[in-house]
């Protein structure tokens, strides 16, 4: 008779770090197989045009950029959270209340001089995501209310108050779809490169990568942070004040979430329209997930999933197999990343008896 | 004693690694029915490891295990107990929400339909049998350390285990239960059943046991009837080399007071009164001894004071400065080093590195940080010189805290407290689960603090630890301080006495 064990494995060595996400993926297109062979692609004719979608052409490369700003955004957002235990599954509603903040201010400030309208449009959005996520903080602090349950519900709270407000004050005079009036120039983020989408909001979110690394690593906060969501217990004793540790992580990870929003809205809709984000908010929890909670994992993270969600329409129009396999694939590679975690820390052992 | 037998048990050239460590190496055990055979050593001897493996709670990476004359290959516990081996460890595995009988009969019975009437007939009949009273209807919440151990060794029974293993039974029990322990292993092993005693406790072992085996550092050193041995010798074959006799402790004069508590009250977590109306001044070189059996509201006063508890009524003063309750930023500012009895929990973050534990409290003061951002380099050397200073065992500052021994993590903990010299120090069981060589460490290094000029409150169910250290000892009784005597004239009846409440 055969018996599995679970058990201990020695410490992976540096390398393990690279090598095991790289692995990950492969695992992952290579089970990804399955449902393309079922759904009748041809195989290499479908990954070809998956990556080609997404890499070959001057043009889908750069889209691939624009796809990957919000994900990174939310998915640092969530990541952020995350390592302090404070349960974000709400970036997609901070994301909402960014993109709402920014339509106010960018629909309403064309008497302000133009250097200050982009500034404030930012500003404002990242505190709208900010605030939004400092109630669940500070409902889990003060009233020991869930966070998993408060932000999820907080979500859905966000979208009617942003489609009363689309059917309401909001609407753009004249019409009858629920959409706001586009927002001035001055509030749109600029082109860096022409013939193509490739905006400052991509920046934007690289630059956030370099920020959370150095807060995680450099700064007394992200000591704190960690510390809380090592043991709260622990850090308390310790004299850290953990509710505030708490709220000011919500409201970065709040306002990474509406940075997103401002990017989706100034850069590529320029009016708020219902579906402005297509569940960035919850992609961002995988892709954090999928990125071990690191920010340069988090940035390799997003910029597959949007090698995939792009790749996947170029694959479509070519093969035939539907773009829902770009979330097949999505979901397949967390599972595949988490079981591979697990087995960083854990070895099976054979035992015969 | 039927030694000249066949053994019951035997375990031939056991060994076990997990990693790098090997727990045991090349043990062989043998355990003869009708005694009572007790495992010595300091922790980390592998003691526990071994019977884990006895339990089928581990498997061995060589070696052999004979079972009533028959090869056992025991994968799991359930294996074990069909052999008649059961094993009870220091933590429980009773359901608290359960009755006495529920938890007993809990995975016993092989039947779809549980028969209550029979078990609670076949349980009342255990119970006569050897002495075991309880309430088969009481939830297991509502009993007593010491009750819910009667639960697990009349689970035991249940079962038909006539090979019984105990881990360190005694720690969680006050002095009279442990009387009441004995007599219950005694009739035991009276039946022809076996016990295994596993202890580091030199006098119980002296008391209770037939027979003595001693491990040191995974390996058997010793093995001898109890009556041809006694406690110096145990106590050197453990630790492998000569104890210190006594403690040197310098004679001070207790300076000024350091820590004043007056009429302080406070309630424990399931809100009943734990502290009442307690008195207490801490001076400047002294040790203070606060000995009692736990959950006399030693855990809530060490939290008042480490300002995790708020306190509903008294006020503490530290170094003629009111206390501020509820904040451990205040507790730390008053000039206060903080040992918790709960290390694990509460005192460390076992999941980040030795570093990061070491600069918790300091890690915003101007020397560690400036405007928020790490000075890496100054908590390099900050956190070096406390590894060095306290001799810290460690792969680094950098490996992680759980990597530790228990002895190190105490080390940790003592270097991050002592690091501000604080003029008051309130040290809640600090060698609890320490081994002898740790425990020294410990000892000495409070006696220095003594002698730097700090107040201590030491805390602790060991009264050797209390006799050695204490200039003056108070008793913990119910919340209340039951009396105080000068250290070096307290009698242990005295103390004994007032410990179980008896004023006299």
């Amino acid at each position: 008779m055969i018996r599995f064990r679970i058990i201990k494995r020695e410490p992976l060595p540096g390398w393990a770090r690279i090598v095991i996400p790289i692995a990950a993926i492969l695992v992952t297109l290579i089970l990804s197989a399955i449902p393309i062979l079922l759904a009748g692609g041809h195989l290499w004719k479908s990954y070809f045009y998956l990556f080609h979608g997404a890499l070959g052409t001057r043009y889908n490369l750069l889209e691939t950029f624009v796809k990957a700003s919000p994900l990174l955004l939310t998915g640092l957002a969530v990541a952020f959270a995350f390592r302090a235990k404070f349960w974000n599954i709400g970036a997609e509603g901070q994301l909402l209340a960014g993109a709402l903040t920014a339509t106010v201010f960018g629909v309403h400030m064309g008497s302000f001089p133009s250097v200050l309208v982009l500034p404030t449009v930012i500003i404002a959005g990242f505190l709208a995501g900010g605030i939004w996520a400092s109630i669940p903080a500070l409902l889990k602090t003060k009233l020991k209310v869930d966070d998993v349950v408060s932000t999820l519900l907080l979500n859905y709270v966000m979208i009617h108050i942003m489609g009363a407000l689309l059917f309401g004050p909001l609407q753009q005079p004249g019409s009858s779809w629920p959409r706001s009036s586009a927002i001035i120039d001055a509030a749109c983020y600029p082109i860096l490169v022409a013939r193509s989408r490739f905006h400052m909001g991509i920046i934007i979110a690289f630059a956030a990568v370099l920020v959370i690394w150095f807060i995680n690593k450099k700064t007394t906060f992200g000591y704190r942070s960690k510390a809380v969501g090592t043991n709260i217990r622990a850090a308390h004793f310790g004299g850290i004040n953990t509710t505030s540790v708490i709220l000011w992580t919500a409201i970065i990870s709040g306002g990474l979430a509406g940075l997103a929003g401002v990017g989706e809205l100034c850069a590529l809709q320029y009016r708020l329209i219902m579906d402005i984000s297509p569940g960035y908010g919850y992609s961002g929890i995988v892709i954090a997930m999928l990125g071990n909670l690191h920010p340069v994992g988090v940035l390799f993270s997003s910029l597959f999933f949007s090698v995939i969600i792009v790749g996947a329409q170029t694959m479509s129009r070519m093969t035939g197999v539907p773009t829902y396999i770009a979330e097949v694939i999505q979901g397949m590679a967390l599972m595949v990343m988490l079981i591979f975690l697990l087995f960083t820390e854990y070895k099976i052992r054979l035992i015969r008896k | 004693m039927e030694n000249n037998d066949q053994p019951v048990v035997k375990m031939a050239s056991v060994t076990k690694r997990f990693l790098d460590v090997t727990a045991n190496k090349d043990v062989s055990f043998s355990l003869y029915s009708g005694e009572i055979c007790a495992l010595l050593g300091e922790n980390g001897a592998g003691k526990t490891t071994l019977m884990n493996i006895l339990f089928g709670y581990y498997t061995c990476d060589e070696g052999a295990i004979f079972i009533k004359g028959k090869r056992a290959d025991l994968s799991s516990p359930k294996d074990a107990i069909s052999r008649g081996v059961g094993m009870i460890h220091q933590h429980f595995a009773l359901v608290p929400s359960q009755t006495v009988l529920e938890n007993i009969i809990v995975g016993a019975d092989p039947g779809l339909f549980l028969n209550l009437k029979s078990a609670r007939r076949q349980l009342l009949e255990l119970q006569v049998r050897f002495g075991l009273k309880i309430d088969p209807e009481a939830k297991v919440w509502t009993l007593s350390v010491g009750e819910q151990q009667k639960v697990e060794i009349l689970k035991a029974l249940y079962r038909d285990v006539d090979i019984l293993i105990m881990d360190e039974p005694t720690a969680v029990l006050a002095p009279a239960e442990t009387a009441e322990l004995f007599n219950t292993l005694r009739s035991l092993v009276k039946e022809g059943r076996s016990v295994v005693f596993i202890s580091h406790k030199l006098n119980e072992v002296m008391d209770i046991s037939d027979r003595i085996v001693v491990l040191r550092s995974g390996q058997v050193v010793a093995e001898c009837q109890t009556a041809e041995t006694d406690a110096r010798e145990l106590a050197n074959l453990m630790v492998g080399r000569e104890l210190l006799e006594t403690i040197e402790k310098k004679e001070l004069p207790p300076g000024e007071p350091v820590l004043r508590i007056k009429s302080l009250a406070a309630l424990n977590d399931k809100k009943l009164a734990a502290i009442r109306s307690l008195d207490l001044i801490v001076r400047r070189n002294e040790i203070l001894g606060m000995a009692g059996i736990s959950g006399n509201g030693q855990k809530e006063l060490s939290e008042v004071l480490f300002g995790m508890r708020c306190p509903t009524g008294g006020f503490i003063q530290i170094n003629d400065k009111p206390l501020k309750f509820g904040s451990p930023t205040a507790s730390i500012k008053s000039g206060m080093g903080r040992v918790p009895d709960d290390r694990i929990d509460t005192g460390l973050l076992m999941d980040l590195s030795v570093e990061e534990n070491l600069i918790l409290e300091n890690h915003s003061s101007a020397d560690l940080q400036n405007f928020g951002l790490m000075k890496s380099k100054h908590i390099q050397q900050f956190s070096s010189d406390l590894i060095k200073k306290y001799g810290i065992i460690t792969a680094g500052r950098d490996a992680v805290t759980k990597s530790l021994s228990g002895g190190n993590l105490q080390k940790v903990m003592l270097a991050r407290e002592l690091a501000g010299e604080p003029s008051l120090i309130i040290a809640s069981q600090p060698t609890r689960g320490l081994d002898v060589g740790a425990m020294e460490y410990i000892h000495q290094r409070l006696l220095q603090e003594r002698e730097r000029g700090a107040g201590i409150l030491l805390i602790s169910e060991d009264l050797d630890e209390i006799f050695a250290l204490s200039d003056r000892i108070v008793v913990l009784f119910e919340g209340k301080i039951m009396g105080e005597a000068p250290g070096a004239t307290a009698s242990r009846e005295q103390i004994g006495l007032w410990m179980s409440g008896v004023k006299a």
